[in-house]
């Protein structure tokens, strides 16, 4: 059936089961929305922000496990777009940015609303398009779905001319996708995996280290299989919590490592004779300085992205391949390991140094809030965060006990992620509870989201763990520039009570939008807060005014190595 | 010839003839802070695919690191690493000097020794053309040096797998 290019890509999208897009409209794509306006297949949830329409398109990926679609016009749209696509390239979500350009005539001219989007978008993201044959649409369409979802996943931009947009054709979808220079390696060479078995045998000091890649390529099952089966203790990174059930009192759970993990975690890598890497990186984060990490360990790193390799770890046994077949394998041979010694001294570190904050009547604990809201919300609950103190500690309170439930920026770190994110989860997965845990930083990053939430009736609730401060940078400007507390105070003339002079007043803000909002200062309100906001119908926002100056511990500054902790309490 | 200079490898990227894939290669250098010594880039027998030969500066590690970056690159079909092969490789250089009428006929002796041709004359400057594997354009570079040279191109070198 002959079509303009605009119909042919909503027609490619509906192909690819995209069901819900996150957009905002614009000059070079009004043709696209034009389609979009009688099409009931797809749901346009149109976003107040370019920049949330991206992270929207990220947390329904991370959430649904599907690939996320985001939409924007030229120029300032598509560059409002880049953050959020930089965010899902170093996490590795998939999801795909399809920008209007201006008409193929005019590009390069430094015309209305241009900027060169696969210029910019080039090292953030896995590959991009710019389409100026409408006989090539179709394809490059599918193309970027595969791109997008295969292999070591991540966002790709497909950007296509408003003249490419109206001009007509046959629209045939290809069947199949045939990329000569693209053959993501899936199968595992079972030779690497009789090496690294042999290699777990001979261990004696061995540690699971896993990381996203598990639950990007929906191996959890497998991950708790082979940790079950072997006997060995396991660790993960901020971006694998909940591929394997967070249970502090389970012996083989050691928690999160690296820069804010647990001293156990930490103690136990650095102590390790062999690290067994499961789809995850080595990151900077994790390792903390790269010459001391682990300097007894040999290291069998499982990973679909052969650049992950021995990038900045050097590693002993590489298995390239699907992290899920990889561990199918493993799990068909593996033996539990006699490692009954370095079992008991882990169990002892554990003992020793158990996550903790010091309890207080008078004022809000940050720890006591996210503990009452895994307590509440439930396994099933979607939990996003943006950036800074109240993210890592809902690393480090928060239960997850399944996959996909906590949407976060790990890799970019990007301050104003959750909101959107959360409400991205939400529109693809309306039956579940998804909250925003946010600082009071972070939440006015990408607040107008709240009017996406409210007009879409998407109820997301959002989580204020207020302290007036840039928390986080607050914390390194005490701990290492003499408390010289430079540019991090958000209040105006605050006294911390309850209702305090902070502002803004996230309550009227709220209630500006529609969205139910309330504000708390005293630890024997938190729980039935939290329970209120959840009973509420909407979109809500609980503001809890907390303690000003908690940070968060334990903590490896930057440059040290992992053994060289900032303690632990108070 | 395979040039033994431990510091460098030459890598040959079989790449889809598409536009921005230079750029691609490019970016992926400059980002990632590995340093290319030369670079050339044409077409090959098969007029959808690009040949590009890079030589690369770097240690073992780099190496290993820029060839699988360059693989996971969508467009790029195949990277092959040309330095622990046999291998052919050739590298053109037009090099102009200011000279006397009276040197001239030292600066073509230099050319008909090294093979070279001279490809323009005037009164004041003669250019000459040089073809050969890279340590031979820089000798004769080097005897040209003590002519002067006004201006240089080197093309980069190109080089294919022997047999």
């Amino acid at each position: 059936m002959e079509m303009n290019g605009a119909k042919i890509i909503i027609e490619a999208l509906k192909k690819e089961g995209v069901d819900t897009i996150f957009g905002y409209p614009g000059g070079s794509v009004i043709p696209l929305f034009d389609v979009l306006y009688d099409e009931k297949a797809i749901n346009l949830v149109h976003v107040r922000h370019e920049q949330g329409a991206a992270h929207a398109a990220d947390g329904y990926a991370r959430a649904t496990g599907k690939v996320g679609v985001c939409l924007a016009t030229s120029g300032p749209g598509a560059t409002n777009l880049v953050t959020g696509i930089a965010t899902a390239h170093l996490d590795s979500i998939p999801i795909v940015a399809i920008t209007g350009q201006v008409p193929s005539m005019m590009i390069g001219s430094d015309a209305f609303q241009e900027a060169d989007m696969t210029g910019i978008t080039r090292p953030i993201t896995k590959h991009n398009f710019l389409v100026k044959d409408i006989n090539d649409l179709a394809r490059v369409m599918k193309e970027a779905f595969y791109i997008a979802r295969t292999g070591r996943p991540g966002p790709v931009l497909v950007d296509i001319p408003k003249d490419v947009q109206t001009a007509s054709t046959e629209f045939k979808y290809p069947d199949k996708v045939e990329i000569r220079s693209y053959k993501p390696n899936v199968k595992p060479h079972l030779g690497q995996i009789n090496k690294a078995l042999d290699m777990i045998k001979e261990s004696e000091r061995p540690i699971i280290y896993f990381g996203g890649g598990v639950i990007l390529g929906n191996a959890s099952a497998e991950l708790t299989e082979f940790v079950k089966k072997s006997g060995i203790p396991a660790t993960g990174t901020l971006m694998g919590l909940g591929a394997y059930p967070v249970d502090y009192n389970d012996p083989l759970y050691l928690g999160m490592l690296g820069m804010h993990g647990t001293v156990y975690a930490n103690y136990a890598i650095s102590h390790s004779d062999l690290i067994i890497a499961v789809g995850s990186r080595f990151d900077d984060r994790v390792t903390g300085k790269i010459g001391e990490f682990a300097p007894h360990a040999k290291v069998i790193h499982i990973d679909i992205d052969p650049t992950s390799i021995s990038k900045t770890i050097v590693v002993d046994v590489p298995i390239v391949g699907d992290v899920r077949e990889v561990l199918k394998e493993i799990n068909k041979l593996i033996k539990p390991a006699k490692i009954d010694e370095w079992k008991k001294q882990v169990a002892q570190w554990k003992k020793e140094n158990p996550l903790k904050y010091e309890r207080n009547s008078d004022v809000i604990k940050p720890q006591y809030v996210i503990e009452k809201l895994s307590e509440i919300a439930g396994d099933d609950a979607i939990i996003a965060t943006e950036v800074g103190q109240h993210q890592m500690w809902v690393a480090q309170h928060y239960l997850f006990q399944k996959p996909r439930k906590l949407l976060t920026s790990g890799g970019l770190g990007t301050m104003g992620y959750g909101l959107p994110a959360a409400v991205g989860a939400k529109a693809g997965m309306r039956d579940k509870l998804v909250i925003d845990v946010a600082g009071d930083g972070s939440i006015q990053m990408n607040i107008q989201e709240l009017g996406t939430a409210i007009y879409h009736n998407l109820d997301v609730k959002v989580v204020i763990l207020n302290n007036s401060y840039l928390g986080m940078v607050r914390q390194w400007q005490d701990l290492f520039f003499n408390k010289r507390y430079s540019g991090v105070l958000l209040e105006k003339s605050g006294d911390g009570k309850c209702p305090s002079t902070y502002y803004p007043d996230f309550v009227k803000i709220a209630e500006a939008y529609g969205c139910w909002g309330k504000r708390i200062c005293k630890p024997e309100d938190v729980e039935s807060a939290i329970r209120e906001m959840i009973n509420h119908k909407g979109p809500a926002i609980l503001d809890i005014l907390i303690e000003k100056e908690e940070n968060v511990f334990p903590m490896v500054p930057a440059g040290a190595s992992l053994t060289q902790m900032l303690g632990g309490i108070a | 010839m395979a040039e033994k200079d431990k510091n460098k490898s030459t890598l040959s990227v079989l790449v889809e003839n598409h536009f921005g894939v230079l750029a691609r290669i490019a970016g992926l250098f400059s980002a990632r802070g590995f340093n290319i010594s030369s670079l050339s880039v044409g077409e090959t027998e098969d007029p959808t695919v690009s040949i590009m030969t890079i030589v690369v500066e770097g240690d073992e590690r780099i190496v290993e690191q820029v060839k699988k970056q360059l693989n996971k690159l969508i467009e790029v079909i195949k990277v092959r690493d040309l330095t622990e092969q046999d291998y052919v490789s050739r590298e053109l250089a037009l090099i102009k000097a200011s000279v006397t009428s009276e040197k001239r006929r030292e600066i073509i002796e230099i050319a008909d020794i090294f093979k070279g041709r001279v490809v323009d004359i005037s009164h004041e400057n003669i250019t000459i053309e040089v073809t050969g594997p890279s340590q031979k354009i820089d000798a004769v570079i080097g005897l040209m040096k003590t002519y002067g040279i006004k201006e240089m191109a080197r093309t980069g070198k190109v080089s294919l797998i022997r047999g």
